[in-house]
């Protein structure tokens, strides 16, 4: 059919233009100008990068600011290649054992409003993040736990100094929320000026802004990379439903949307449009889990558990789904491109996902028996949000009905939903995410042991062993043993105790009008949108 | 104050409808109602395939087929196509019948039922009574339906049960109102009075004068919620906040087509006809119930 | 007169109070906080004090009665507070989208007007015609097409209609622009929702001056000017139409104050950045002093087009004044 193949070959266009090395997307010389309009899925409660943790932030204001140091723009979907934003070379190496980390920051440096950049600007930043004054909201102070003090020697050095040795630090500082904000605008303005006002030192200047409808930014003359940005400005488009957001590409109303599509939008844009659109897709840094309540009786027992995950078809799920949802790769604790996540190999060892699925079925029809829960009823708590949690929620239950499993579905609105979740605790099992923005394995799979804030499955106390491989994990430095105690770990959490299920990865697509070029997607929807390198091919 | 609905009865209702053969006026709804006797058809072949649903329909409507997935219609036997999930529309269309009936039902009755109570209930006792219930139904009143509904559904979460409160509080007091303005007319004619003065129980000149006195405006506005409670429902299911997966439901379908049906129209168009379909036939119904209740009009 | 005004004017006070309680205790009883959705919604790890930080700052920790009082005394001191999400004042909120939602409520009515009134007219004169049915036929198929499902059809009409006859598939603008700063681009974005909000509320119009016009063709002096021997269109027009108007217009007007904050639904579905949008976003969000004071907002409009439609009616109709 040639909608097909008009899809495939707009799709070895996207794949080119995210692998850029080679090909049509580095020869051409970028044009200067134009505005680029691009939707976004919410609005943002305010511009503080620091306070905030939503993308609805991030998309409209990160072309305002600057970071220490940035994911590579022309390499975002590598999770190990970082670069200096505001600092002089390349990412330095610590010293003194690994706990000082000393930065030369970049001269010549101006804010939009003409103040020159210094080290103490930084510093303020930084202390603003990781040291807030009482009363003051830092979102991810606790990514920096690691961080002894932040100083400034001269005007030109920021130093960190770490109480031991992390791995865990750099990408840190690389989140995308690390705003560089002035020191003069924090001393006189406080500190709760930056969520109403924008002065920064990033590609773009603030504009306009009218709630509920748009962010506009214009072009900032004395950005500190010089012949950048391309563009003259930029509008973000608040809409709030998936069907306009398609649509506003396919009516050219905005040229891109940053958080990622639905197959079948991608599918219906390219069929419509040709090679008017191109789509770039990636592994995404967000899993989709179910959360068994180990609070409830019926989900005590492993045996239950296990029979969850064992009824699950992982390997169908992923070429079904992925037509429908924004779901696609099976993986387990870890992000799967990353090099310490699990092969297929090691994968199908795990309960659930074997490839003999009829096996798997029967042995969790056993296992319920075993457990006297034959004919198991109960109900899935559900996220209300179609993408992809109430898709994905559909299927697991056609899943388990195959076992025999009766199973209701409550869905939630996202308030509401997280009430049940850590408050009231009134659900049998619920769908559950975990999703960051620079991916860092050692970080993220402490979603999977009882004592994290962020598990929802009530078995904190009852598996220390779990604790304790954990523990292990991050005291290990060596990569290759980490390796070995993630597997360990990974069975344990997922297999031979199934506290949790994992269902599948995300997997992001952004299908966009050909004519935007420069922008390459990230394995985060929060990653790579400081928008200096995009230009408009018109 | 003054409202919609009360305007529109008031208009219409300040006789009181003559007694008649039930048998008669269903005549006449045939004669001279002959958008009333579609509107009817349509409503009885909806009450057929819901309470037929697992003779006709083809498939199980939740069996998924991912095999074929959003299959365009009649592919194989799928003569309306299927879903996102492989699942056929037209069952879950046969299926979904079911709760909307259910929805709309349920709502019309308990609504105007309990605004029945109330505004016979009020015009009869009169006095603070009265005041004080008028004066809560004006704050109930003074909120548009949708957002009343919308308001009630995030107190109580979303669900079945939740939503159909939802939609049934906002009903009571339309309901009341009309049937109180048309029961005080009743208070005041002679016989009940007589009643009273023969020492009859309260209870009993209710029953036996004063509501079946006010049954027409009771049944038309039962007519008219029917498929009010189906759209309202339908409305709340696009808001995310209605039935949910995997119950085959009307809204729910529309609601979830939304994604899909630019590549495959067939998802919304059949989920979005079905619910016209009903509520046109409801309404028709509705409106020729009205036009023979009403005493002026048939008059004509 | 004088006293009729006062005493409606009065009954006002207990039906806004009770709207504000009921308000405040339905959106109290609703599970979850705006913190959780603003720090948790997103999938990343948040420390729980930051929440409780949150929490302290939005004031939810105060005694509700506290909440209360100042929700209503805010009505006095013309200080309705901050959005909770935004932290901008929630006047500042309400008033960038005020003119989008009359706007599009001004030409829904005009809408429902231009397809009521005649066709009304038309059911009523040929009553029980194959006319009448269709027209009957075609308000209610209005009442029964649900108004989101009839926006998407309309908006993927559009873009396949532009697509197949110019080559570039166009759709109305998403962003809105003021009609005295650029009349073309805003009437483009909204006469879509207008036509499909106008269609929809035309059917309870259509059907009132129908009935209406049934009514006031029986009347002694339009059958007197009948037999008089009157041409039928100018009794129709002279006699018939202006008395069958009264409640034709106060439908429409009540319909107009519910347009107001009822387009919930088709807000969400063209885009539009009005008040139904933004009651549906501060439901989602558990933001109370916004939708607190946009509920009243509505509430407060649709009290006093009530008013004034029944002091119109007083004014006209000596009658109702000593019922």
């Amino acid at each position: 059919m040639s909608k097909y193949a008009r899809f495939a070959a707009a799709l070895a266009l996207g794949t080119g233009l995210a692998m850029g090395a080679s090909g049509p997307a580095k020869a051409e010389t970028p044009k200067k100008g134009g505005i680029l309009n691009f939707i976004v899925a919410a609005e943002a409660p305010s511009y503080d990068g620091h306070k905030e943790s939503t993308f609805a932030m991030v998309h409209p204001t990160r072309p305002f600011y600057s970071l220490l140091i940035r994911v590579n723009p022309e390499n975002p979907s590598s999770p190990t290649d970082f670069i200096c934003d505001l600092c002089e070379g390349s990412v330095p190496k610590p010293t003194d054992g690994g706990t000082v980390y000393t930065f030369k920051v970049k001269k010549g440096v101006q804010f939009h409003d003409g103040q020159v950049l210094s080290a103490q600007d930084l510093v303020a930043t930084y202390k603003k993040i990781i040291f807030p004054p009482e009363g003051v909201s830092s979102a991810r102070k606790s990514f920096f736990t690691m961080v002894e003090s932040v100083t400034a020697p001269d005007d030109e050095t920021i130093v960190f100094k770490l109480k031991f040795p992390s791995g865990a630090f750099i990408p840190a500082l690389a989140t995308p929320f690390n705003y560089t904000y002035s020191a003069k605008d924090l001393k006189e303005h406080g500190y709760d000026w930056h969520e109403k006002n924008v002065n920064g030192t990033g590609a773009f200047k603030f504009k306009e802004a009218v709630a509920g409808s748009h962010v506009e930014g214009v072009r900032f003359d004395n950005y500190h990379v010089k012949g950048l940005p391309y563009l003259d400005g930029y509008k973000a488009l608040i809409s709030r439903k998936m069907a306009i957001r398609v649509q506003a590409i396919r009516g050219d109303r905005a040229a891109i949307e940053f958080r990622g599509f639905p197959p079948k939008q991608r599918d219906d844009l390219v069929a419509a449009l040709g090679n008017e659109i191109t789509v770039q897709e990636s592994d995404w840094n967000c899993v989709l889990l179910y959360t068994p309540n180990h609070g409830r009786p019926i989900m005590q027992d492993p045996r239950v558990r296990r029979a969850l995950t064992l009824a699950v078809d992982r390997w169908g799920g992923s070429q079904h789904l992925s037509r429908i949802a924004i779901v696609k790769t099976v993986g387990g604790v870890v992000y799967p491109k990353h090099p310490m996540a699990a092969t297929k190999a090691e994968l199908v060892r795990l309960d659930g996902y074997g490839t003999d699925l009829k096996a798997s079925r029967e042995k969790a029809k056993k296992l319920l028996a075993e457990a006297g829960k034959a004919g198991l009823e109960f109900e899935l708590l559900n996220r209300g949000t179609d993408q992809p949690y109430k898709i994905v929620g559909t299927w697991l239950i056609g899943q388990w009905r195959q076992v025999g499993m009766k199973v209701t579905q409550r869905v939630e609105p996202t308030k509401s939903f997280y009430n049940s979740l850590r408050k009231t605790k009134n659900f049998d099992v619920s769908m559950d995410f975990n999703c960051q923005s620079v991916i860092n394995p050692i970080g993220d799979v402490s979603k999977y042991i009882g004592s994290a804030g962020n598990n929802y499955a009530n078995y904190k106390g009852q598996d220390q062993e779990l604790e304790d491989i954990y523990a292990k994990l991050v005291q290990e430095g060596d990569e290759a043993k980490q390796r070995e105690i993630i597997r360990v770990f990974e069975k344990r959490a997922l297999s031979d105790m199934a506290h949790e299920g994992i269902t599948l990865w995300w997997y992001k697509i952004n299908p966009h009008r050909s004519y935007v070029k420069g922008w390459k997607i990230a394995p985060s929807h929060y990653l790579n949108q400081s928008l200096d390198q995009v230009w408009l091919d018109k | 104050m003054v409202t919609v609905s009360e305007i529109q009865t008031e208009a219409e209702f300040e006789e009181v409808a003559p007694k008649k053969p039930w048998s008669r006026i269903l005549m006449d709804l045939c004669r001279k109602q002959p958008l009333g006797v579609f509107g009817l058809a349509i409503v009885i072949a909806m009450i057929l395939a819901a309470v037929l649903a697992n003779i006709v329909s083809p498939y199980d409507p939740l069996q998924e087929h991912y095999e074929a997935m959003l299959a365009p219609p009649g592919t194989d036997s799928f003569l309306l196509g299927t879903d996102e999930f492989g699942r056929d529309i037209l069952s879950r269309l046969i299926y979904g019948s079911r709760t909307a009936l259910l929805v709309g039902f349920v709502c019309a009755i308990i609504g105007a039922t309990a605004g029945l109570v109330l505004g016979v209930a009020s015009a009869y006792f009169g006095g603070l009574f009265d005041l004080i219930l008028q004066r809560i139904l004006d704050v109930f009143m003074a909120f548009p339906l949708i957002i009343l509904a919308l308001a009630v559904v995030a107190t109580l979460g979303p669900g079945f049960q939740n939503v159909m409160i939802a939609i049934i509080l906002p009903f009571i007091p339309q309901c009341a109102r009309v049937v109180r303005s048309n029961a005080l007319a009743i208070r005041e004619i002679p016989y009940v009075d007589a009643a009273r003065a023969l020492g009859f129980s309260n209870a009993r000149i209710i029953l036996r004068h004063m509501v079946p006195n006010v049954m027409a405006p009771y049944l038309i506005m039962l007519t008219t919620f029917l498929g009010q409670a189906i759209l309202l429902e339908a409305s709340l299911s696009f808001l995310g906040l209605g039935v949910q997966d995997p119950v085959p439901a009307w809204g729910l379908m529309l609601t979830n087509a939304s994604e899909f049906f630019e590549g495959a129209p067939w998802v919304a168009i059949y989920p979005g006809v079905a619910i016209s379909l009903s509520v046109f036939g409801f309404n028709l119904f509705g409106d020729a119930v009205r036009d023979t209740l009403d005493p002026k009009l048939r008059s004509r | 007169m004088g006293k009729y005004i006062l005493k409606r004017v009065l009954l006002m006070i207990p039906t806004l109070l009770g709207a504000a309680i009921l308000v405040f205790l339905l959106l109290r009883m609703a599970p979850g906080d705006i913190c959780a959705v603003r720090f948790l919604g997103t999938g990343m790890a948040v420390a729980e004090d930051q929440i409780q930080l949150c929490r302290e700052q939005l004031g939810l920790d105060k005694p509700q009665i506290i909440q209360f009082f100042d929700f209503v005394w805010g009505y006095f001191i013309f200080d309705l507070g901050n959005s909770m999400w935004t932290g901008q004042p929630v006047t500042h909120e309400i008033a960038i989208r005020f003119e989008l939602s009359m706007q599009v409520a001004i030409m829904a009515t005009i809408v429902a007007t231009v397809i009521a009134i005649p066709l009304g007219i038309l059911s009523a004169v040929r009553q029980n015609s194959m006319t009448d049915y269709l027209v009957r036929g075609f308000a209610i198929a209005g009442i029964a097409i649900p108004s989101f499902w009839l926006g998407l059809m309309i908006i993927l009409g559009l873009l396949i209609v532009t697509q197949s006859w110019f080559g570039e598939p166009w759709m109305p603008p998403i962003q809105f622009k003021s009609i005295w700063e650029d009349p073309a681009h805003n009437l483009a974005q909204l006469v879509w929702p207008a036509v499909a909000t106008g269609y929809r509320y035309s059917a309870v119009a259509t059907r009132m001056t129908r009935s209406a016009m049934l009514e006031v063709l029986r009347e002694d002096y339009v059958r007197t000017a009948r037999a008089k021997g009157m041409v039928e269109k100018i009794v129709i027009n002279r006699h018939a139409l202006k008395n069958a108007l009264l409640p034709v217009v106060t439908i429409l007007a009540l319909e107009f104050a519910f347009l107001m904050g009822g387009l919930v639904v088709t807000e969400q579905v063209f885009n539009l950045n009005g008040l139904g949008n933004l009651m549906v976003d501060g439901v989602e969000r558990q933001d109370f002093t916004m939708t607190q004071n946009l509920v009243m907002l509505v509430v407060i409009i649709f009290v006093f087009t009530n008013l004034l439609t029944d002091l119109a009616y007083a004014w006209l109709d000596p009658r109702i004044r000593y019922s």
